[in-house]
């Protein structure tokens, strides 16, 4: 079983790990202590929900845990969102493979956070409430801004939502043998409870407990893994390029050519074909990032803006230090688990497939019972990442589409919030079965698509309406539309899909990421289109930036208007 | 949303006169560009090292098998964070007491 996918776009590695070792949990022996520990785990964030549930009586409690979190807090919160299972499994299986390429993913997921920082996090906690809508529309007519915002928050949330329902899955089923549709249900049911009763506080505390237990596990495994090699880096690099080039030998390589193989996890791979690709990639990962609707809403959460910065230090801190941990373990599997016999099936391949290599070096490390404690770390992983996922969708239907676009502002909370519960309900209804639907599917596709969407639509919108006077409505809804359709149209066309799903010959879009095209052309048609804008509602949109900057960039009138 | 007539209206006025704010915005928007700038910049040329020019980044150090990529590759990782530091010092230290004696001023 190759690890890497077919086809090169972001976050490959992202759930291709439970993805791509589909089929292989027949035969697994069920693993007790890691269902003890699933249920114990469950059972702890059910609680947390229940004590959350009493708390959240408002709309704003609801949606953004009433802006009581703090920065430390909402920065721990933000990690978890950000070290998902698929991170941790698949970044360590990225390196077990391959070595040095899965550093390159890790970079590529942190460099998004200093520019969030410097040109977003604080604007938008002084001019947002509960969405990005709220800031994207700030000086914009609502209903054609809100409209185009609940449609791309939509589609990036689905696409990353069914991602992690079938890497859930799969992961169950790898684990303890379940069929995979019961692992896809039991998931929805799970998140649906968390988000309806819970909200954002108890999505939150599942968040920030799910990131201190894999911040614990992960510094722990890197310890261990460094100890055996006498703390020494060098030793374990050493011992690794060893193993990889008995390996090659192995497969009756010539000795220079093996060497030159193990040598070769030292250095970038060849998963970034070309150029362009590789450059398109960055892009799509470092402005994805600050495109997510999920993780711009946790700047919603905390009360002000020295707050939503001071959020951002920790988070890019402990992702920072989790992405070091993760290349440590990543070499330290390579080292400890490929060679044994006990972790490798009879074709030599690691059990379960080769992303459960950081799976199989908690086992190596701490027996069985770690084994059970990193997996059901892992699970609860996906679920509070799912139900963040959810509420930001849920958000976006019932905040910016019911409230704003629908009812005009005139909907109480309580419309409000019910509207919100339903589509919970809805999204994770469908979500389940796209999930069931989508099983065989290369789910790190969709991760990627997210991440392409998100830094083709939202990440534009909200760049040029934050800091570009001259942007109008619509300049927003035309440039942003174009750069998600685009985006979307040209991953249809790429390798991954026109010839691996569709079966065509070659892909009539030859690179793997569509970011550098559909990123500009986000940026050049909202230029385009608002300055040639003479309708009288661009006079009112380019009137209104005055008065929007002085509120992003001192908070004043943000404080009262959270208050309602 | 826009309070172009708003009850604030008055008060941003006074805000755009106010010697604080236009040095508030001016100094933090200069240093926040600058930060952005580097952050681009460290972070593309090293993707541009990934797409031109692999082999520079997988040349062992030394004699031993740690390649230059690795304190290269955690060097990004550890310059993100050291950025993001240095932004949220000077903000907690200039740019909020200036914001906070601007907020004041409105209340007064």
């Amino acid at each position: 079983m190759k690890l890497r996918p077919a086809a090169f776009a972001p976050v490959p590695i992202l759930f291709a790990a439970p993805a791509h070792a589909a089929g292989t949990a027949a035969g697994e022996p069920i693993n007790w202590p890691a269902i003890a520990m699933f249920a114990a785990f469950i059972a702890l964030t059910l609680a947390i929900t229940r004590w959350a549930a009493r708390r959240t009586r408002t709309a704003s409690d609801f949606y953004t845990a009433g802006g009581s979190i703090t920065g430390f807090q909402n920065g721990l919160a933000i990690a978890g969102d950000y070290m998902s299972a698929a991170s941790f499994l698949g970044i360590s299986a990225q390196i077990f493979a391959d070595g040095y390429d899965g550093l390159i993913y890790s970079i590529g997921f942190l460099v998004g956070w200093p520019i969030i920082l410097f040109l977003m996090a604080e604007r938008l906690r002084n001019l947002g409430h509960y969405t990005f809508a709220d800031v994207a529309s700030f000086r914009f007519a609502q209903p054609p801004v809100r409209s185009f915002a609940a449609l791309s928050t939509l589609s990036v949330v689905l696409f990353y939502l069914i991602a992690q329902m079938v890497g859930a899955g799969q992961l169950i089923r790898l684990l303890f043998g379940m069929p995979y549709s019961y692992a896809v249900v039991i998931v929805g049911v799970m998140m649906t409870l968390y988000v309806l009763f819970g909200g954002m506080i108890a999505t939150t505390w599942v968040q920030i407990i799910k990131a201190v237990l894999l911040l614990g596990c992960a510094t722990f495994m890197a310890l261990a893994v460094l100890a055996q090699f006498g703390f020494s880096p060098e030793a374990l690099f050493a011992r690794a390029v060893q193993v990889k080039t008995d390996l090659a030998a192995a497969t009756g390589l010539g000795a220079a050519e093996a060497a030159e193989r193990g040598r070769s996890i030292m250095g970038p791979g060849n998963f970034i074909r070309d150029p362009i690709s590789a450059i398109s990639f960055g892009m799509a990962l470092m402005f994805g990032t600050a495109g997510l609707p999920h993780i711009l809403m946790r700047f919603f959460t905390v009360p002000n803006a020295r707050q939503a910065r001071i959020s951002v230090l920790w988070a890019t801190g402990w992702i920072g230090y989790f992405y070091i941990l993760t290349f440590i373990i990543g070499f330290g599997a390579i080292a400890l688990v490929a060679t044994d016999p006990g972790f490798l099936d009879p074709a030599g391949g690691l059990r379960g497939g080769g992303n459960m290599a950081a799976v199989h070096l908690a086992d190596a490390i701490g027996g069985n019972l770690f084994l059970g404690f990193v997996s059901a770390v892992a699970f609860a992983t996906i679920l509070a990442v799912v139900a963040g996922l959810t509420l930001a969708g849920a958000s976006a239907v019932s905040h910016d589409v019911y409230a704003t676009v629908l009812r005009k502002g005139a909907a109480d909370q309580a419309d409000e919030l019910r509207v919100s519960r339903r589509t919970v309900l809805v999204l994770a209804t469908i979500a389940v079965l796209l999930g069931i639907l989508f099983e065989k599917t290369n789910v790190a596709f969709m991760v990627s698509l997210a991440f392409a969407l998100a830094a083709s639509g939202n990440f534009p919108v909200l760049i040029l309406s934050l800091l570009w006077k001259g942007c109008t409505t619509r300049g927003v809804v035309a440039g942003g539309t174009a750069g998600v359709v685009l985006a979307l149209v040209l991953t249809i066309l790429s390798p991954a899909i026109w010839v691996n799903i569709v079966g065509q010959e070659a892909a009539i879009f030859p690179y793997s990421s569509p970011a550098i095209f559909s990123m500009p052309i986000a940026f050049f048609t909202i230029w385009l289109v608002s300055l040639l804008d003479r309708s009288p509602r661009a006079e009112i949109d380019r009137a209104g930036y005055l008065h929007q900057r002085i509120r992003a960039e001192t908070g004043i009138g943000a404080t009262e208007a959270s208050r309602h | 949303m826009t309070e172009t007539d708003g009850p604030h209206a008055a008060r941003y006025d006074a805000i755009l006169a106010d010697s604080r704010y236009q040095r508030l915005v001016q100094r933090r928007g200069r240093f926040t560009w600058l930060l952005t700038i580097l952050m681009l910049a460290v972070y593309f040329g090293y993707v541009l090292l990934i797409a031109f020019d692999k082999a520079a980044l997988a040349r062992p150090i030394g004699s031993g098998f740690t390649s230059i990529g690795i304190p290269i590759g955690i060097g990004v990782i550890l310059f993100a964070i050291v950025l993001t530091g240095l932004y949220v010092r000077r903000a907690n230290r200039e740019f909020d007491p200036l914001v906070r004696a601007l907020q004041d001023e409105g209340k007064a």
